[in-house]
Formats: C-alpha cells, structure tokens, sequence
C-alpha cells in the first residue's frame, strides 16, 4: 500500500466544510503533492500554489460532483482528472457529474492547460483529494455504527460493514463526514484494484457537442449585449496612424470605433502578454455581421513602428528578459537567406561530448544535411473571441484562454480594477495548441466593454485569426556525422536555430549515446511574433534529428530502427556525460514495441515505411508511417504507435489524442506554412493556408500503449513531433527522394506527384 | 432591414436583418441557435453547415434572403432527443476533441446518409473532405458515419 508523505500531507491544505442544505465538500490544493520531490522544490514553490483550488461534493442524495479546474482544450481533461478522483473515491462513475469550475483566484491559481502537465500534475493530488474524502466517509460511518473504520469497505459508492451487515450510501453519511478531522494521511489504492482508471470513459460533454449546446464563449448572449469586431495593422512592423470614423458612419447596425491599448506605460509584461499588435481598433455595433461589414469599409491609415523593447516577467521564476521588437517589414526570402548564412557561422555552444572537431578533421566521410520548416498559423477553429462585462469597478470575462491565471494580472493593469473584482468564467475552448495561452483577446473584449460600459461579445474573423501572430517560430537544423572508413560512426555534431529562437535540446537524445557529440545554437531577432505550439521546438526538431539518422542509418547500412537501439543501449549502459534528459531503456521500448505491432521486418506488399521516435513533455513515442502511391498520389496507408506514458487514464481518450496528433503531424508536415510579404501574412483563410481534411488522412491509425505502473505523463504533445520524420523516412522509400524542407507537398508535386 | 419569414427546425421564425445577412448569424446572433459554428466564413471549413431542403449547405455564404421559403434545419433540430443515428455514432466512437467543428461535421454526414445510406469509404471521403477538423478525428468521424449507416 503506498502512503503518503506526511510532509506533502502538511502542506496539502485539504478543507472539509459541510454544504448548505446537506452533504459535503472537500476542497483540496490542486498542486500541493505532485511536482515537488525534494524537500528544497517545495519550499521554493509559490506558497499560492497550495491554495484550494478544486472540489468534491456530495450531496445528501448521494449526487457527487467533480469540479474540474484545468481549462478544457480538446485534451479530454475534463473527463480524465475526474476519473482520477472518483477511482480514489471510490464512487460509482454512472452517478458523478464534472462541472469545469471557473477562475476564482482565491481558490483557482494555477490553472493552466498546456504543456502536457494535466494528467501529470494533477495525478497525486487527484489521488489524495478522493481518498481523503474516501476516509472521512469511512470515519462518519465507523462512527455512526460504532465500529472501527479498519472493519469498513467501500465500493461504488456504498460503505458496507460486512460484520454487522449495516451498508449505507456515500450521501447517508456526508453530512456527518464533513463534520469529522482530516486526516493525518490517507493510503491510496493499489493500481491493481483500480477500477476506474485504465478503463475508457466517454467524454462527459459529448450529448451536449453532438446536439449544439453553447459550450463555448462563442456562443455566450446576455441581454443588452453588443458585438464587437477588431482591425489589426495589416503587416508586422506597422502600427496605427490614424482612422477616418465618418467612413463607416451611418452604416447599419454601427455603434462606436475607437482605439483600445492594451498595455500601459509601466506595465510590466508577465510571460503570456505576447501580442503582435499591442494597439488596435475596435469596431462597436448591434450584430456580429454588421460589425464585419464595417471592418471592410473603415478607412485607416497605418504607418511603419520604430523600433521598441519591454521586460518581460520570466515563465515559473525565471528571471525577467528584454523583448526588442525590431522596426521594418519582413520577408520569407530574407529569412531563408540569414538561416543559410548561420550553417557556416559558429553559434553558441550548449553540449559538447569528447573531441568532436577533432574527429571530423579524421573521418573518412562526412554527412551534412540541413532540415527547415516554415511559420505555422495555429488556425484554431474556433478563432479568437472572448465576452467581456465590465462596468465601474467590476468586470466579468469570459472566454477561451489555456492560462486564466496569467491573464488576471494584464486584466488588472488594463482595466484598472483589482483583482477580487473580476472574475474569470472559464468556457470549453474550440482548440488551443498553445494558442490560448496567449489570452490577449480577453484583454481587448475587456477593454471594449470598459469603453461602452455594456455586455460586449468580440469575435476575430478567420482572417484576423490568422495574420494575429503568435505563431509556431521558423526553424532550420544541420546535421553533420562524421564516419571512419568502415562506415563507423565517430561523431554527430547539430547546429539548429529559428526566427526567433531555437529549436535545439541540448542533453535530449541522441546527446549521451555518442562519446563525441556537439550541439550549436543560434538564433535571429524578429518583429513576427511567437509563441507555444503543440510540443515547442520538439514540433520541428525531432523531424530534423529523426530523417537524418535514418539517413545515417542507410550509409551505414543498419536498419533504423536497430541503429537506433544500438544507440540507446549506449546510452542506457554507458551513458557519456551528464544531465542525459531522457530514459534510455524506455525510449528504446517504445521502438522495440512498434517494432512489434507494425511487423517492421515484413511490411504489406506495396507499401513503403517509415520509423521515427521521440521523447517528449515526459513521454515516449515511436512511430512508423506506411505509405503508397496509387494514381500518381502518395496515400498513408496506416500509423502505428508505441507510446510510454505511465499509466493510461482513459484508453480510448488517450487513443483519440495520438490519432488526432498523428493527423494533425501529417497534415502539417505536407501542407503547413505561413509565409511573408513585406511583414504581410500571405494566407489569411483556409482557401490559401492548407489543412489535412478527411481525404488525405491516413486510413488507418493503430494506438499502442506500453504496459505501465508508473505514474502518468502526458498526451497532448508527445504524439506529435515524431510523425514529421516518420513520413518523410516512408516517403524517401516510396519516391527515393528524401525531404529536407517542410512542408513536403510542394516538392512531391515537382515529383509529378498529386497532393 | 428587412423581414424575412424561415422556416427553422420545423418552426416558423421571423427576423428583421439586412438582406445580405448571412443565414449562420441570422441563426447565431438573432435566434439564438449557436450550435451552427462559424470558422471561415468564406465556406472553406464546414463548420457552419445546415440543411437547406435536406441539402447540406454553408450557412456563412447563404444570404437569408434566399433561404425564405426553404426547410431549414439546424444541429439543435436534427433529432428531437440528440438520437438521430449520426448523433449516437459520434459518441459511440466519441469522435470529439474540442468539439468545436462537431455540428458541421454531424450535419454534413447526415445529409450524406440521407441521400446515400451506404456510402463507400471513398463516398464518405468525397463528402466529408469539406469539413476541417483542427483536432484530426477525422478517422473516428469516417467511422462513426459507417457505424451511422448500418443503424439509419
């Protein structure tokens, strides 16, 4: 039976507090118990941290309610952390209703949907929070039938002492439950006896998705409500000069258009203030589609921003950087040049292993290959939007945002109003990708419902969504290996960088399985901005690494999955240096299993494949994509997957997140890029910016996982930096031609292939 | 302004709006039925499809000048209960992720089976291939229009 730590118990700040009209509510810290390991990590954590922030109620009926506190993108968390607290619970899940709590920041701090930390983070104190609850129902009802609780069992939701016979529900005895002390600790189950977790549960949302339901902010109407649509300089490096309000006077439905600025002067930003344009126009009317028709008519002129620098508050203590947005307009072109300049120039040194120069200057034979990858839009398909209400000093947002507790204080600063007067409703978010952690929207529909001091509903269109910024950075990477005569590998030397960082790891694989490694880094300043996107620098970096020992492998003639075992198996015995950022024997299962389900050695006849692994956000995934080509046209027959993610919560939510992952990998890889013009964004809706759709979809994808007791790690990310290489590696077997610039189908098209 | 009588999930409705309007607000602004979503607005994603006379059409480019006098039908009147056989698919297979594309996806496959109740996969394919899922569930919805199919 594993017990928990006292000292985590301490500063788990559990409450118990008896619930009106009957029944109980444990409120428990969402972090406190997970993160920290070490004694020093939890001492050195944020003391808000541990404030309650989540809740189990149970009513008298014997209704059980699970607040969920993550914001919900699409992930599922919704439902998985849930199911987490009712397995310690034991409950019957039939009977519990999840409620997405809201952000109150006395109670709510730290709620954040990123980074595939959920499942993760919420793991142990999920477990703690149901168990406690658990053990005060056991204590009321050893009370109440005066037996020792030692002698008491629950199961789905029932206490039972089989002594005396006596059973009562969960609700029969909350009343008194919440009455009794929290205990000093409480055992968690066994994973065996889990009944709950490791057994699918559907989507507690889907009846309300699948018949219309307003779920999203979207969706939000109150009476007296406006609508508001925004105007955006047209290009990175421009900012607003002036605008004509008589050009759409007299137009339908149009109420006010004025300028909102979100920052003030001595603001200083917090990590998630990134926004391209941090002064825009807000147009003001009755209907959503008036104020769109306005947008169109309005008369503005933009002229060219000098050039500007701010502090930026540092992510979790870091300290605080110095942002310059550089003046002029930019071009695709002139990146792709100052990429290609810096493969001669040195960058900065982040891991050297042994004598790698030394070894170049001996081998027999030196491969050098270069990889890039283009801007890419989010293109979230629900676009930025958000509700604000505010009059006087009190305001209330609601609307999609991944960091609720990053936003507050840009809310405070812009609004002017403190913190306990705005309150943050929290809606189901139409996909985030780590757009959403940058909740600048929720600060402008803020700010324009300060102005009109009325209800107002502010909806980007796709257009606006797309030129909006914050955008998965551009990337390239060379890669040298040098080889001794007999095709023996000597040394591996990486070089990467992007606009306006880089994409590079320096202790991740395959530093430590080389005696002679070295890793460079460089980056180039940019007015485009960036931000977090599915699996960051991992998105890009692992296709670069994954094609190139794939074609390292073919030199040395070793099949790719084996030289990339025989790699890891250094790593694993013999690691070379230090602060290796991975586990080698669990990388190297991943690609053992996927060697296994995809029968790699006697693939289907036709058919062309791939192999790819990478470790990320704390898990494991290795990949092989089969394809073909039929009528001129390269099709992904099928995706096999292996992944190591601990124990999987919810199967068939889990298999969703790597299918969808996959999909979205692919699509990516062929289609995905966002070029520019004079700092003009050369797409800006869905008939130019191509997405995967259903046709080019592989037809079929197979999930599997690694038998696991560990602790959970998350799903979101991993499954999506390997399909990159995966494909390109199928692709190079299937047309003999490998691809070293993303996105692939232009290149397949000058093959004479159909994309 | 202008008004215009529809005839919305079986229920007359009037609405005063500008002509051009396009049916998706009309919908979402003016009658309150928000299931119908909006992506592009240049009828590239799918995510605001109806039915128009059974027809799956995009809403963002159906003025409501033209839909006066047609059968309209939304996500929120595809099935009385939420059990129209597309409907109990998608959460038999749970399709969704964010959900957010879910109603146009639903509306399309529905309008697909009606015409065609045994759709091959390259019909489905064919179909489909104007919705956009950002979250790629795409596989569960072709195979939730299967599971649909055996069950109209």
């Amino acid at each position: 039976m594993a017990t928990l730590d006292k000292k985590l118990d301490r500063r788990s700040f559990l409450k118990v507090s008896a619930l009106a009209g009957g029944g109980m509510v444990l409120s428990f810290s969402w972090l406190a118990g997970c993160k920290p390991i070490t004694e020093e990590e939890l001492l050195a954590m944020p003391k808000e941290w541990f404030e309650l922030n989540s809740y189990i109620k149970i009513g008298e009926n014997g209704a059980v309610t699970l607040f969920s506190p993550n914001p919900e993108f699409g992930s599922n968390v919704k439902t998985s952390m849930p199911m987490i607290l009712a397995e310690e619970l034991d409950t019957d899940w039939k009977k519990v209703i999840v409620e997405q709590a809201d952000f109150y920041p006395e109670r709510f701090d730290r709620q954040f949907t990123g980074g595939s930390q959920g499942i993760r983070q919420g793991w142990k104190p999920l477990r703690t929070a149901g168990a406690t609850a658990r053990a005060m129902l056991v204590a009321a009802a050893a009370k109440t039938w005066n037996v020792s609780p030692t002698e008491i069992t629950t199961s789905a939701g029932v206490l039972e002492h089989k002594g005396s016979g006596k059973k009562a529900h969960y609700g029969e005895m909350a009343s008194l439950a919440a009455t009794m002390e929290l205990p000093e600790q409480v055992t968690l189950k066994e994973t065996k006896d889990f009944k709950i977790v490791g057994s699918s549960k559907k989507n507690v949302d889907a009846q309300k998705i699948v018949t219309g339901k307003p779920l999203f902010s979207i969706d939000h109407k109150v009476e007296g409500m406006k609508y508001a649509a925004i105007v955006h300089p047209p290009a990175f490096g421009m900012k607003l000069k002036s605008f004509d309000k008589s050009s759409i006077a007299g137009m339908s439905g149009i109420v006010d258009v004025f300028p909102i600025r979100l920052f003030k002067e001595d603001y200083e930003r917090n990590f998630f203030d990134t926004t391209t344009f941090p002064e825009i126009l807000a147009i003001v009317g009755n209907s959503t589609w008036e104020v769109m028709q306005a947008k169109k008519n309005l008369a503005v002129e933009w002229e060219n921003a000098s050039e500007s620098s701010f502090e930026v508050g540092g992510f979790g203590g870091r300290p605080n950087t110095k942002v310059t947005v550089l003046s002029g307009l930019e071009n695709t072109n002139r990146h792709k040049e100052q990429m290609k300049e810096f493969i001669t120039k040195p960058g900065n040194v982040v891991r050297r292993d042994g004598d790698p120069e030394g070894m170049f200057k001996k081998a027999a034979k030196i491969i050098e290959k270069t990889y890039s990858a283009p801007f890419l839009a989010h293109n979230t398909m629900e676009p930025m939007n958000c509700f604000a209400d505010v009059k006087g000093d009190k305001a209330v947002i609601y609307g999609p945002t991944q960091a609720p507790e990053m936003i507050m204080g840009t809310l405070v600063q812009a609004l002017g109003i403190p913190k306990e007067n705005i309150q943050i409703n929290l809606a189901r978010m139409g996909g985030g990708f780590g757009r959403r952690a940058y909740s600048h929207h929720m600060t402008e529909a803020a700010l324009i419902s300060q102005k009109i001091q009325a209800p107002v509903k502010m909806v980007y269109t796709r257009e606006d969504d797309m030129t909006a910024g914050v955008y998965r950075p551009t990337y390239s990477a060379t890669y040298r290996a040098a080889l001794d005569e007999n095709n023996n590998l000597l040394a591996l030397h990486v070089k990467a960088g992007g606009i306006p960082e880089s994409p590079i790891h320096a202790n991740r694989f395959p530093a430590g399985a080389l005696d002679n490694y070295l890793a460079e880094s460089w980056d180039i300043p940019s007015n485009i901005t960036i931000g977090a996107f599915r699996a960051p620098r991992s998105n890009f970096i692992a296709g670069a690494e994954q094609s190139f020992l794939d074609e390292l492998a073919e030199v040395m003639d070793k099949d790719p999955i084996e030289f990339r075992l025989e790699l890891l198996k250094r790593a694993e015995i013999n690691p070379v240096g230090e602060n290796n950022d991975y586990d080698a024997k669990r990388y190297a299962g991943v690609l053992e299993l996927v060697r296994e389900k995809s029968n790699w050695n006697t693939p289907a006849t036709g058919v062309h494949r791939g192999v790819s692994a990478y470790f990320c956000h704390n898990s494991y995934v290795a990949e092989v994509v089969d394809t073909k080509i039929v009528d001129s046209k390269p099709v992904v027959e099928k995706v096999y997957a292996a992944v190591d993610c601990g124990i999987v919560v919810n199967p068939d939510a889990a298999t969703n997140m790597g299918e969808g992952a996959i999909v979205d990998g692919i699509g990516n890889a062929f289609f995905g890029e966002l070029a520019f013009e004079n700092g003009v964004p050369t797409k800006t809706n869905f008939d130019k910016y191509r997405m995967i759709r259903q046709k080019e979809t592989p037809k079929s994808i197979e999930i599997h996982f690694v038998d696991s007791k560990e602790d959970p790690t998350g799903l979101g990310e991993p499954f999506f930096p390997p399909v990159f290489a995966a494909l390109a590696n199928s692709l190079y077997k299937a047309t003999g031609k490998r691809y070293y610039e993303q996105p692939f189908a232009p290149q397949l098209e000058m093959q004479n292939l159909k994309m | 302004m202008a008004t215009f009588n529809l005839t919305i999930n079986g229920t007359s409705q009037q609405v005063d709006v500008d002509p051009s309007t396009p049916m998706l607000w009309v919908l979402r602004d003016h009658l309150d039925l928000v299931g119908t979503k909006f992506g592009c607005g240049i009828a590239q994603c799918g995510a605001c499809t109806i039915h128009m006379n059974g027809n799956a059409v995009r809403s963002c480019q159906l003025p409501v000048s033209a839909a006066e006098g047609a059968s309209i039908t939304t996500i929120e009147g595809l099935s009385e209960q939420g059990d129209h056989p597309v409907q109990k698919a998608w959460m038999e297979h749970d399709v969704p992720q964010c959900g957010y594309c879910q109603a146009g996806q639903i509306m399309t496959a529905a309008a697909l089976l009606q015409q065609n109740p045994n759709p091959s996969d390259e019909d489905i394919e064919n179909a489909m291939n104007g919705n956009i899922c950002r979250c790629g569930t795409y596989t569960r919805i072709k195979a939730a229009v299967k599971t649909a199919s055996q069950n109209l």
